[in-house]
């Protein structure tokens, strides 16, 4: 048990996702989250005004409901499955996070200036971040899921290079956009 | 029946992107700086494990549990769209520190304040329809 509790290793969790992309071949679909932000547009009723978006939400049902699913894991994982909420990162990274006024590495999952702190620069870094994410992901036609796990265990070309633009546009958050922001 | 196997899988996803920490914020981070090895490890396992998976399925044409021949699509031929989708992807996934996958994760963890990101996901992926014709793929 006490094993469960502590965060899983890197070994243990790449076989898991290997297993859901697994899983859901053998369902006769795809592992791919990004798709459900897109049935969630045509549920809003998207499909009117735009081509894009006018499908029948319900071929992605499956999808969604895996979304659900998602939502009662994190709860799972965090309520019951775990004993401390700190995220044991290189201290080199903590040291760095702290000079830009970041300090809850070793108490918090997520970090609470950003995530719990309710400022207005949050509510708009939080929303330009999901907006890039949401945009991006559609555009390239995928995101983590469908392109770095679906799409290079497929050998497919195009998600190297969406994987490669995952780095690009994160390195340039991060090395030069984050001295600007924070 | 069937929709109570994709709740299982979900949760099965969700639990392993909490326990993982690929949900943290901070694991990203610690990722594009290059001062781990733990988010290549584990995105590393899953892709050898998922090509060894997917090779086999296609070359010895696996059905699926239904018993229907199991179709893994190619992605369409292009660089414009998965360099400029990507880069712009990657550049919120670092601000946001989650993806579409953990976003939903952390909000059952307790974190509502994706509900912000995850509700400009969905904005900026209805802006992406619109615009759509009007971007180079």
């Amino acid at each position: 048990m006490e094993l469960i509790l502590q965060p899983w290793p890197w070994y243990v969790s790449g076989t898991l996702i290997a297993l859901v992309l697994f899983l859901l071949l053998m369902m006769g679909d795809s592992f791919g989250m990004s798709s459900n932000l897109r049935t969630l547009c045509t549920l809003c009723g998207a499909g009117k005004k735009t081509d894009f978006f006018n499908f029948d939400w319900k071929t992605q049902k499956w999808n969604l409901l895996v979304m659900i699913g998602a939502v009662i894991g994190g709860f799972i994982g965090a309520n019951l499955l775990s004993s401390g909420s700190g995220v044991a990162i290189n201290p080199a990274t903590i040291d760095q996070l702290q000079d830009i006024g970041i300090t809850s590495s070793g108490r918090s999952y997520l970090p609470v200036e950003i995530f719990q702190v309710f400022s207005i620069k949050n509510i708009v870094l939080l929303a330009v971040g999901g907006f890039l994410v949401g945009f991006g992901a559609r555009y390239a036609g995928g995101c983590t899921s469908g392109h770095a796990i679906s799409g290079l265990s497929n050998l497919q070309l195009p998600s190297l290079i969406a994987v490669i633009g995952f780095f690009i546009g994160g390195l340039v958050m991060i090395h030069f956009l984050f001295p600007i922001i924070f | 029946m069937k929709n109570s196997i994709y709740i299982g899988i979900g949760i099965l996803f969700g639990i392993t992107m909490y326990k993982s920490e690929a949900a943290s914020w901070f694991r990203i981070y610690e990722m594009f700086n290059f001062q781990a090895f733990h988010m290549y490890g584990i995105i590393g396992v899953a892709v050898v494990l998922g090509l060894i998976t997917t090779q086999l399925i296609k070359k010895y044409k696996v059905k699926s549990f239904y018993n229907v021949p199991i179709v893994i699509n190619d992605k369409e031929k292009s660089v414009k769209r998965y360099l400029f989708g990507g880069i712009i992807f990657g550049l919120g996934w670092a601000l946001a520190g989650a993806c579409p996958g953990p976003m939903f994760t952390l909000v059952g963890a307790g974190f509502y304040s994706l509900l912000i990101v995850i509700g400009s996901a969905v904005l900026g992926t209805f802006i992406y329809g619109k615009l759509k014709d009007k971007l180079p793929h």
